[in-house]
């Protein structure tokens, strides 16, 4: 039992960061899907909870995966996800840049960089539609995402300032 | 398994050979602790190119341009391309190993005091309003990357493809790097694409959060 949980989180997570074009937001609906919809293994709340804690830490917000395999697997679960949605990836990219390097000024080099660009975007998208989904869920959060998205992209603040600004509003709008 | 091929400027790579692999180590530790709120890509020019001048600029958004184009978290990825231009496969380790680490220690934290405290209620409205600011803060990314991205109309209709193929149509996204992503590269193929602008603007990536 607790062996193919084991092994599903190896194989998910691999795949998903050979997917993960564009960087982490990208795989987020694909995710959602699998954890989610296919496994059951997380629900929305669940899932939308521990994304967030990924946006408290530093680095890249996409090491909560680590908290989804110790939520589903515990240590070992945390170990098996971090070591499959960052090894491949890594290993690809040390091999494929010194590959890319000999194709400067390349036709294909050229168009697969171009041509990946504005799928790469429209994946970011998708994955900020998917966490709109299952976060915004009433007036309160709505106004806070619309906030912080006004502030960021007209003014540059601290993005973790925000984060923690609206953590706290949603607190104490509920609380209150 | 040598040092990184093809031509560079004798004073970048003198400069770098100096570095040591625990400097090295300890930059991208320093990135990996203090890069707050996601934008880490910002955090990396700001220490590597400004800061420690192991790179220039150009050097910077090439790597930056291949980092975004592979699979995996650019942050990552641009560490490990960073690393290697530095100090060969050991300098690629070190610096993946060294943006990661801090936020590896921290979210683990986090997240097991979670798991004492999910059916905290002050603990899920929290969370659920860090999640609708990320909605914001996502949004801000996506659509600064778009401006300087996006240029023909072709570049809209792929985004617009991608994003209903995925997000309308519930598409897995195998079928969009299997069918768009070939698409897409054709149609910036050359041959198809007679009449190509500068391939990318060579402007600096302002993220969300970066002054």
């Amino acid at each position: 039992m607790q062996a193919t949980k084991i092994l599903n989180l190896l194989w998910v997570f691999a795949l998903l960061s050979l997917v993960a074009v564009g960087g982490g937001t990208a795989v987020l609906p694909e995710m959602r899907r699998i954890l989610v919809g296919h496994f059951h293994w997380l629900s929305d709340k669940q899932f939308r909870e521990i994304y967030s804690i990924g946006q408290i830490a530093p680095g890249p917000n996409m090491l909560m995966v680590l908290v989804i395999g110790y939520r589903l697997a515990g240590a070992l679960g945390a170990i098996v996800v971090g070591l499959a949605f960052f090894i491949p990836d890594c290993c690809i990219t040390f091999f494929a840049n010194r590959v890319w390097k000999r194709f400067e000024g390349s036709p294909w080099r050229t168009a697969i960089q171009r041509g990946m660009a504005p799928v790469a975007i429209g994946l970011m998208l998708s994955g900020t539609y998917t966490v709109a989904k299952i976060s915004i869920v009433d007036l309160a959060t709505g106004l806070v995402a619309v906030g912080v998205f006004a502030i960021l992209y007209f003014r540059h603040v601290n993005p973790a300032l925000l984060i923690l600004i609206g953590g706290t509003i949603i607190y104490l709008v509920r609380a209150l | 398994m040598s040092e990184a091929a093809g031509p560079q400027e004798i004073s970048g790579a003198d400069l770098r050979r100096n570095v040591s692999l625990l400097s090295l180590f300890k930059i991208f530790l320093t990135i990996g602790a203090i890069s707050f709120g996601g934008g880490v890509v910002a955090y990396l020019r700001e220490y590597i190119v400004r800061g420690e001048q192991w790179m220039d600029d150009e050097e910077f958004l090439d790597a930056l341009e291949v980092g975004q184009t592979l699979p995996g978290l650019i942050a990552v990825n641009l560490s490990v391309i960073i690393g290697d231009r530095i100090r060969g496969a050991a300098g690629a380790v070190a610096a993946a190993i060294g943006i990661l680490l801090p936020g590896t220690i921290v979210v683990m934290t986090a997240g097991v005091l979670y798991m004492g405290n999910r059916q905290n209620p002050a603990v899920n409205h929290f969370l659920g309003g860090v999640a609708a600011a990320a909605v914001g803060l996502l949004t801000a990314v996506a659509l600064q990357l778009g401006h300087k991205q996006l240029v023909h109309l072709g570049d809209f209709l792929l985004v617009m493809a991608t994003f209903v193929t995925i997000s309308l149509l519930h598409q897995s996204l195998i079928v969009v790097i299997l069918v768009v992503g070939p698409i897409a590269v054709m149609l910036y193929h050359p041959r198809t694409h007679k009449e190509m602008k500068p391939a990318r603007t060579r402007e600096p990536i302002r993220l969300a959060g970066h002054r």
